[in-house]
């Protein structure tokens, strides 16, 4: 296992991309490892078969242990022409030590290993054990066509499968009839071209480890399911003036400035109503008994990647204007979705906002980010007739729905701050209203 | 004037067309052809098959003629002659049976065959007029344009007289006493070197610096080299700029003028796609420098118009028409198919011949691959010498990293049998074991094949 930087001890393994006698290229994709909530892919720094893996999925590896035991054909390109098995063979254990490192996807280097002169052709000294399938990471250079005969791609074709999302165990990475066989078994029939349609019971269940990320996302769920009695308040604010404000500064930005949303203005508003409500924007350490209550406004930041729920950090709003928390918003969001976001622009945030608006939805019960007290909820923006004394008119309405620790946090406190944050939304103005 | 509801119209009955409509056929869909000529297209009718049966007529006679002096094989000949319309009429009946063999399996398809010439009126109408003048409407589900190609005629030197295309090479009544080929691509040097061992007094005018310019030097050095002995004059870099009066007007490499004295002048320049009279200004079909633009799955721009063949560009060759005319009605199907070819492979029936599938060195290179290439002369291979044609090679360019096959060239006298087996390499995705571990029969030209494999592995046997 290689390290994978900042002083990590351990990692949870997450994914294989390869089996046990696999033929594995250098820097073929590996396995994906994770620390707290990155996820790392592991290239290999070496080619030849995979021999046994170092752990099983959702085990937890040690920075230093190893990894995988590969066979490297060390006799050169001429073994595989005269039926003879390969000449020189040595188990080599990938666990190379790199420095220590910030980037989140460090190569591990090998120069203790003994593989750098005969590159050995890629010829599997035995046949695959068990094919790599769809979902692996195909071993082939971008806009590289897949490598497949005649008849495989007609079958693919046939079940709709694109080859060039299946890894080929053959010579030259070349897509065999057992691969797609693979593919098969575990459903990957992409639009169902042979499926049978109609009705008809399925008795089929599959068991899903839950690790990774999602492990992680249940723990945290049900810790702070667990501890805090949540109180939930929900209020209709009229976001019309300030979704005018934001269509008019939309219009008139330079070109170097970032969109607009309402998450920049709904974090203003928050920055100000928790001058009035400091007790919100806190970590309590209900171990220790005590009430950490920061001054910055660390704003967390509910993104949902591909694979889960991830809470960026949006630090120090305080100390940001709108066009540069709108920056820093599409930042953090497009890094957690790449997955190159780091560890530390996970963590360390005092309060949070959720958004679950564009899938509509009048009101929700967001669970607090424990340790954290509060987390603000925003649903779907809507015009609604509302009564202006003397007629109904269209106003566009958002509603938000927000939960407080009410260990700590009553329900007048909670009302009042998002009292607050509502008449700041209904009249713009007061968010520049400074002091 | 009648009007006439169909699933598919398929227009134009070469490779691409006829084999397109018997698909749709076989699969029971409502098919019409419209053919303006016999089906079977410039392939059967006056391209490929006429072509290939008069030069094994030229081979035969020339070996007649060979043996007139003395020689290894201890064979004498006296006075051999020639009849050219007997040839002809040889040549038709090998045509007429084809072209017949194809009129009855559409028919056995049960494909309607109109004789006529098609032009969309839009893109639902297509309007046939027949040779008596009637005219049909047919409205068609589906639509194939497979109108091919046409031979390019030179602005300044038409067609006509004693300036012949391809297709008046094909129907000559005398073989002529000089010959004059302008263009020095594969057309001109076939039928140039067949006229040539018939007896004609050939010369070949090329504007490249080299015959086969799309070919490298070294494939088509042995061809050069055959053409001297032959006697074939080859002017490189030359142009013509006229003719008249059985004198060809023609500018060398080196600006001077001259002339060039010809009974027939045989200009192979080039094919163009063959759109004129199909009423395309009636559609909004996007095109590519006069041919239609198609998609992966034979798909025009327009919905329910597909295009198949000479007509939607290079390389335009029978066979890939063909596979377009069978990917064509498979998307017409509603299947999941599309063009995943690797390899289309081109042969030249030159003498010797020279045959490529898939990329050269240079092209290689140029798509970035770093490569192995390795080259099997047929100098070393038995069967090459029991057949008095030593010359030429097999040459195989393969990735360096994992040694994928990535094209085979070869030329010799009659390589272009070995076109097939070629193409199944490439297309099955071969790595050079797999061809040097494959036994090759013995004694023949394809030895030289897996010796070529062995060769880039580092252990050729025979050399």
């Amino acid at each position: 296992m290689p390290d994978i930087g900042e002083g990590i001890a351990e990692a949870e393994l997450v994914e294989w991309h390869v089996a046990v006698g696999d033929p594995v290229q250098e820097d073929q994709l590996i396995a994906s490892v994770m620390t707290d909530k990155a996820t790392v892919e592991i290239p290999s720094s070496v080619s030849g078969t995979v021999v046994s893996l170092g752990g099983e999925v959702g085990s937890k590896l040690a920075i230093g242990s190893e990894l995988i035991r590969m066979e490297v054909v060390g006799a050169g390109n001429v073994s595989d022409n005269d039926a003879q098995p390969p000449a020189a063979s040595e188990p080599v254990g990938v666990h190379a030590s790199a420095p220590a490192d910030e980037a989140p996807q460090p190569e591990p280097k090998a120069e203790d290993k003994p593989v750098e002169a005969p590159k050995p052709a890629p010829a599997p000294a035995r046949p695959a054990v068990s094919a790599p399938v769809g979902g692996a990471v195909a071993p082939r250079a971008e806009g590289e066509k897949p490598l497949a005969s005649p008849a495989v791609r007609a079958r693919a074709k046939e079940a709709g499968i694109d080859l060039r999302q299946v890894a080929g165990s053959g010579p030259a990475g070349r897509i065999t009839h057992a691969d797609l066989d693979a593919v098969f078994e575990k459903g990957g029939a992409q639009s169902g071209g042979s499926a049978k349609r109609g009705l008809a019971p399925d008795t089929s269940m599959k068991d899903i480890k839950v690790v990774g990320l999602r492990r992680m996302i249940a723990d945290k769920m049900a810790a702070s399911k667990k501890h805090i009695p949540h109180i939930t308040y929900v209020e209709e604010t009229d976001v019309t003036k300030v979704e005018e404000l934001r269509a008019t500064l939309n219009k008139t930005k330079r070109d170097d400035q970032p969109k607009l949303t309402l998450l920049p203005f709904l974090i203003k508003a928050m920055v100000i109503a928790i001058r009035d409500q400091p007790g919100v924007n806190a970590i309590f350490d209900d171990e220790a008994g005590v009430i950490h209550q920061y001054g910055g406004v660390h704003i967390g930041m509910a993104v949902q990647t591909p694979n889960g729920l991830m809470v960026a950090n949006v630090k120090h709003c305080e100390a940001r204007d709108l066009w540069d928390t709108a920056a820093e918003v599409n930042r953090l969001a497009d890094a957690a979705r790449k997955g190159t976001i780091t560890r530390d622009e996970l963590r360390g945030s005092t309060i949070t906002i959720t958004s679950l608006g564009a899938l509509g939805g009048i009101s929700h019960t967001p669970i607090i980010n424990h340790p954290e007290v509060a987390i603000v909820g925003v649903n779907k923006m809507q015009i609604r007739p509302m009564w202006d004394g003397t007629q109904f008119v269209p106003r566009q309405m958002m509603n938000m729905s927000s939960s407080f620790d009410h260990r700590i946090i009553d329900g007048w406190n909670a009302a009042t701050f998002v009292q607050r944050i509502k008449t700041l939304l209904e009249e713009p103005a007061l968010l520049f209203m400074e002091g | 004037m009648t009007d006439r509801k169909c699933k598919v119209l398929v227009i134009g009955g070469g490779p691409g067309g006829y084999v397109a409509a018997i698909r749709a056929g076989q699969a029971g869909m409502d098919t019409v052809l419209v053919e303006a000529a016999t089906v079977g297209g410039t392939c059967l009718n006056v391209g490929c098959i006429p072509s290939k049966a008069m030069i094994h007529v030229a081979e035969q006679f020339e070996a007649a003629h060979r043996f007139t002096s003395p020689n290894a094989l201890g064979i004498s000949v006296s006075s051999p002659s020639f009849d050219l319309p007997t040839a002809m009429k040889w040549k038709d009946s090998v045509v007429g049976k084809l072209t017949g063999g194809v009129a009855g399996l559409l028919k056995k398809a049960k494909v309607t065959v109109i004789n006529g010439a098609a032009s969309f009126k839009d893109g639902k109408t297509v309007l046939v007029t027949k040779a008596d003048g009637s005219t049909e409407t047919i409205t068609p589900e589906h639509t194939i344009i497979a109108t091919g190609s046409e031979s390019v005629e030179l602005p300044f030197l038409p067609f006509g007289d004693d300036v012949i295309s391809s297709t008046g090479a094909l129907a000559l009544e005398t073989v002529p006493e000089r010959l004059c080929v302008v263009g020095g691509g594969y057309i001109g040097l076939e039928l140039g070197i067949a006229y040539s061992k018939l007896g004609s007094a050939v010369t070949i005018v090329e504007m490249a610096d080299r015959i086969l310019p799309l070919y490298d030097s070294e494939l088509t050095a042995p061809v050069a080299k055959r053409l001297e002995e032959l006697g074939i004059t080859v002017l490189t870099g030359a142009k013509v700029t006229g003719a008249k009066d059985g004198k060809v007007a023609v500018t060398d490499a080196s600006d001077s003028h001259m002339e060039i004295e010809a009974d027939k002048v045989l200009v192979t320049v080039g094919r163009r796609p063959n759109t004129r009279g199909l009423g395309l200004d009636n559609l909004v079909l996007d095109m590519e420098r006069g041919f239609i633009k198609i998609d992966d799955r034979c798909r025009t721009s327009m919905r329910g118009i597909y295009a198949i063949g000479d007509v939607t560009g290079e390389p335009m060759l029978a066979h890939r028409a063909m596979a377009q005319g069978e990917l064509v009605v498979e998307v017409i199907a509603g299947k999941n198919d599309l063009w995943d070819k690797r390899v289309i492979p081109a042969i030249c029936f030159t003498d010797p011949e020279i045959v490529s599938a898939g990329l050269q060195p240079d092209e290689a290179k140029t798509a970035g691959f770093d490569t192995v290439v390795s080259l099997f002369p047929f100098r070393a291979n038995g069967r090459a010498m029991t057949m008095e044609r030593e010359d030429g090679f097999v040459r195989i360019v393969a990735r360096k990293d994992n040694h994928l096959v990535l094209g085979i060239q070869a030329v010799g006298a009659g390589i272009s049998e070995m076109a097939a087996g070629f193409g199944l390499a490439i297309e099955m995705g071969a790595r050079l074991e797999d061809i040097a571990g494959t036994i090759h029969s013995h004694p023949t030209r394809g030895e030289a094949f897996q010796e070529a494999a062995l060769k880039s592995l580092g252990h050729a046997l025979h050399l």
